[in-house]
């Protein structure tokens, strides 16, 4: 892949780049750029991450007539080359060339919104400008169409010196021209149109005015108004129905996260128990069956029981944020989350963070404002992501009785559930207040929000996004989970004595446990348990699998009770209520800690945030215990 | 940052009636603010539209240059507004 010595003379320099021919992908916010990403390069893509800061970014290979590989890059939208966000100044740094590991691409692809082009051609000034072969692309053009607008693209490419093709990404009409325009890229050097000088423009408003001229060569019609956006948005932001739908939305992405996932939890859960009696039944008794049934088994496969309703929230995001109504959420929003200090903005990761925190962490880069990002970094992880429902079912299904409490629409179990995310929210509602009023305290920001035209998702688009997220999950169940899970199955069986592992509670494990039980005695908690809440420093869920071992190999001779068995024995009513409202503070989660060091660039505010949680998480489990221990 | 109210500038977009047109003015806002909104099509001379708002009245929804853009009724009051066309001087 490092023969790009075919390059020179005019075209930029290649020679020797690890990655081969890359291509830059740019344009606005909206233009469909995925989805003209995930036309080109399908299956053949994965997420990376640019050293030094930990924005997201898809690379892809289109394979070229000579078998070459060419690597397109999807860069972070961008209105302007004046970069304001974070997103913004990677794809600034690319396109000069100030990005190291990558260097100057070899080409740019310009995506612009065909229906809105004047407006778009504005950026296409200074990304011209930089002399790089570029192809512009005109997206949208079903809907230009349609909507009755039209362009020459002929006549643009003379106006701007470089070729044109007006495409459609979602029906993919038309994009046979983007990848002729890329093999072209690897085959020869292709060098910017020659002679065509392009004017530095300096002001936006001399921008817009060349932009506007150079539509009118283009001979460029706008399209008539989105009628059908319209008039969606006269019953989406209605003064009644509005908020209304905003809620309904808001609970069925909730309600179908709950019940939509189970049956596919209750058949993964299945078949990872069905696959670990069928592996020990195969493997003669020994130390290796008990590590890889108990441990492997018993420890990853709790986690990866979780990965249909993670994968479900995610696609829930994806079409609220692929059709548009996420824009309008975000500004229905606004007003709520300006009263504690916040932006609408903030909406959209603090909804993620329901599902994980770690993306939501890493959608904050869209606040342009800087401390309405630090805040919204801060409380993310208060809000009751999946990792820790596996805990939260577990100590519910054990000690709270389903006693219904309105019929049949809410049963006791339901509404202690509820209760445990509504207590996140406020912790991250009353941090957010805290943060305002004492560091992070400044006049009121900005907020701006475009909003798209409504768009029916592609179905492509999702299920791309979708596997990433399962990559990414099941990257983590086996690595960090499976790690913690062989290393606590080994602690739990050293040291040896007379040719046989100890006891569980004279096992390092076990005397790590009991080395922590009286700090955490008071909050009903014993040395079990103890095991569990270091364990969970790596991920909450890790909890479950950990105690799944401890009772696992603790009653290793008898038939083995099911977990909640063996919790009901261990814990008093208050001890597990304690450890519910432990897990909705306490930031047990080394990702999360490690994505906030890497999105705010430095240890402290993680360092801060840890302590902060994990003080609420000890005194809020005090107080419930002993309140408990009082009235019973 | 405390910003420098512009008396005798007349009328904001934070006055528009939902349906109203009118053209911009002047931004009377921090640098990196008005560069934002003029990237998004906010320029002196163009033609906005008072397109509606959230549930509440606030934000408002403005239709500038072939979008929808959702604004704080506190920025709209920073974007000053005229009935007329801005002459050539004031363009530049």
């Amino acid at each position: 892949m490092s023969d790009s010595g075919s390059c020179h003379g005019a075209a930029p320099q290649t020679v020797n780049r690890k990655a081969g021919h890359y291509i830059a992908l740019v344009g606005p916010p909206n233009a469909g750029k995925s989805t003209l990403f995930n036309r080109l390069t399908g299956l053949r893509q994965k997420v990376a991450n640019f050293p030094g800061v930990t924005v997201e970014y898809h690379v892809g290979r289109v394979r070229d007539e000579s078998g070459r590989d060419l690597f397109v890059v999807d860069l972070p939208g961008i209105y302007s080359m004046t970069p304001r966000s974070e997103d913004e100044k990677v794809t600034h740094d690319v396109l000069v060339g100030a990005n190291l590991s990558l260097g100057k691409p070899d080409a740019i692809i310009l995506i612009l919104d065909s229906t809105n082009l004047q407006r778009h051609l504005v950026l296409a000034a200074p990304v011209l400008a930089l002399g790089m072969p570029t192809l512009v692309v005109l997206n949208m053009a079903d809907d230009l169409a349609a909507r009755g607008g039209s362009v020459d693209p002929a006549a643009l490419a003379k106006e701007i010196g470089a070729p044109v093709a007006l495409i459609s990404a979602s029906t993919g009409e038309g994009v046979e021209r983007v990848t002729h325009f890329l093999r072209g890229t690897g085959a020869r050097p292709i060098a910017p149109a020659p002679k065509f000088v392009f004017p530095i423009l300096q002001t936006l408003p001399a921008r817009r005015r060349w932009a506007g001229r150079v539509g009118l060569q283009a001979g460029y019609t706008a399209p008539a108004p989105p009628e059908w956006t319209r008039r969606l948005d006269r019953v989406f932001l209605d003064a009644v129905a509005g908020p209304l739908i905003f809620l309904i939305v808001v609970l069925g992405v909730f309600q179908g996260i709950f019940t939509g996932a189970q049956p596919m939890m209750d058949g993964v859960e299945h078949l990872i128990n069905w696959s670990g009696g069928l592996l020990g039944s195969y493997l003669p008794e020994g130390v290796f069956r008990s590590l890889l049934v108990e441990g492997v088994w018993g420890g990853v496969g709790s986690v990866v029981v979780f990965l249909p309703q993670i994968l479900l929230l995610f696609l829930f995001i994806g079409i609220l944020e692929d059709s548009g109504y996420l824009a309008r959420a975000a500004v229905i929003a606004d007003r709520t989350m300006a009263r504690v200090g916040l932006q609408g903005k903030a909406f959209i990761p603090l909804l993620s963070a329901y599902a994980c925190a770690v993306p939501a962490i890493m959608a904050t880069r869209t606040i342009e404002d800087k401390r309405d990002r630090l805040a919204t970094v801060l409380i993310a992880p208060f809000m009751t992501c999946s990792a820790r429902l596996p805990i939260y079912t577990l100590l519910i299904a054990a000690f709270v009785p389903n006693t219904p409490l309105l019929g049949q629409f809410l049963g006791l179990q339901a509404a202690v559930l509820l209760g445990l995310y509504v207590l996140g929210f406020i912790a991250a509602v009353g941090t957010a207040l805290l943060l305002r009023s004492s560091v992070l305290r400044h006049a009121k920001t900005m907020f701006v929000m475009e909003l798209p035209p409504y768009r029916r998702p592609s179905v492509q688009t999702l299920l791309l996004r979708l596997m990433d997220r399962a990559v990414i999950f099941l990257q983590r169940a086996g690595t960090v989970i499976l790690l913690v899970s062989v290393g606590l199955w080994i602690l739990a069986h050293l040291p040896y004595e007379n040719g046989k592992p100890p006891a569980i509670e004279q096992s390092i494990a076990g005397q790590i446990g009991r080395a922590v039980e009286p700090v955490i005695l008071p909050l009903g908690f014993n040395w079990k348990i103890g095991i569990g809440l270091i364990t969970s420093l790596a991920a909450r869920e890790v909890i479950v699998g950990t105690l799944g071992t401890i009772y696992g190999i603790e009653n290793a001779e008898k038939d083995s009770p099911p977990l909640i068995e063996s919790l009901r024995k261990d814990l008093t009513p208050g001890g597990a209520y304690a450890l519910m409202i432990f897990f909705a503070f306490a930031m047990q989660c080394f990702s999360t800690v490690a994505i906030v060091r890497r999105e705010l660039g430095s240890w402290a505010w993680p360092t801060v945030q840890f302590a902060y949680m994990g003080f609420l998480a000890y005194f809020g489990a005090l107080l419930t215990n002993q309140v408990w221990i009082a009235f019973r | 940052m405390q910003l420098s109210f512009n008396k005798g500038g007349g009328e904001t977009l934070a006055q528009l009636r939902t349906g109203d047109r009118a053209y911009l003015h002047r931004l009377d806002l921090p640098e990196e603010m008005s560069q934002r909104l003029m990237e998004l099509g906010f320029l002196p001379g163009t033609i906005v539209v008072a397109a509606g708002s959230a549930p509440g009245g606030d934000p408002r929804i403005f239709r500038v240059d072939g979008s929808d853009i959702a604004l704080r009724r506190d920025t709209a009051s920073r974007l000053y507004i005229s009935a007329q066309p801005l002459s050539e001087a004031e363009l530049l």
